[in-house]
């Protein structure tokens, strides 16, 4: 029953953009709130709202270090990375799947061509 | 076995390698000639390219755009800054989603292999944040076409975890 809640959780927290480009950013390291709040024009306590719907969803953590919390990918945040680069390399071998097809093509038309 | 590799390289580099059953000539062509490009660099299934332009010449202008019939669609800027007949192509490139995204620096070389060619394309993005964005962005369109399966992966994984 608890993972169907954990399933629930992390695509309602995946259903964000600016929280999937949280996970990415995260995935090249730990970051504090105010290096993850730079790039999105966003501030401080939108992003700990963020950052805490991604906890809730166990795709990330937190660690203590004097006053700040330094969060980094969960177990969980990072399968999610490695599905997304999955399908980003699916999605180029589609394209160059096509490609192969539009090479076989061209030594055809070549071999037709009268010399 | 798959041909294509995709990795990180430092914090701003992506790289991707694949080999082609065709000489270098071939696939220089069908990476620069519009004709060409139309008919593979498409993305997932339905969509297609209405508008490919390519002038070919260092500064010459390059301008994609893609549509999927139900009225969603984007289109791709860019910039040649060297092109080396068959053996090379330096551009750099921005999507406009319809903002546009930072300048994404790639260099594509052709390399003969054995009768065909090994491909090799290393992008630069300005920073690690705009690469992971890049990542995140590019994975939403696949993430579209396959949503249903992410959830069964997902699905998968949660339940393996739960058993443990």
């Amino acid at each position: 029953m608890s993972s169907t809640f954990n399933l629930d959780a992390s695509f309602a927290a995946l259903a964000d953009p600016t929280r999937r480009a949280i996970l990415a950013r995260l995935a090249s390291g730990e970051a504090t709130v105010t290096e993850l709040a730079k790039p999105f024009e966003m501030t401080q306590p939108a992003i700990s709202q963020h950052l805490k719907v991604l906890e809730d969803a166990g795709l990330i953590v937190q660690r203590i270090d004097g006053s700040k919390r330094p969060r980094r990918l969960a177990k969980a945040g990072i399968e999610v990375i490695d599905q997304w680069l999955r399908m980003l390399r699916k999605a180029l071998e589609k394209n160059y799947d096509r490609l192969d097809g539009v090479l076989a093509e061209m030594q055809l038309n070549k071999e037709r061509k009268p010399r | 076995m798959s041909k294509l590799t995709l990795k990180t390289e430092g914090d701003t580099h992506v790289v991707v390698t694949r080999r082609f059953a065709a000489p270098p000539e071939a696939v220089y062509r069908a990476h620069t000639d519009p004709k060409l490009v139309q008919k593979w660099l498409l993305g997932p299934e339905g969509w297609t390219m209405p508008v490919c332009i390519n002038e070919l010449q260092a500064g010459g202008k390059i301008r994609y755009e893609w549509r999927n019939g139900k009225g969603d669609g984007f289109h791709l800027t860019g910039e040649f800054l060297e092109l080396k007949p068959y053996r090379r192509i330096v551009h750099v490139e921005r999507m406009h989603l319809p903002d546009p995204t930072p300048d994404n620096h790639i260099e594509t070389t052709f390399e003969p292999d054995g009768t065909g060619t090994l491909m090799t394309m290393r992008m630069t993005l300005p920073d690690a944040q705009t690469r992971a964005a890049m990542l995140a962005t590019g994975m939403e369109r696949g993430m579209e076409a396959s949503y249903a399966r992410l959830e069964n992966m997902i699905l998968d994984w949660r339940l393996s975890e739960a058993s443990h």
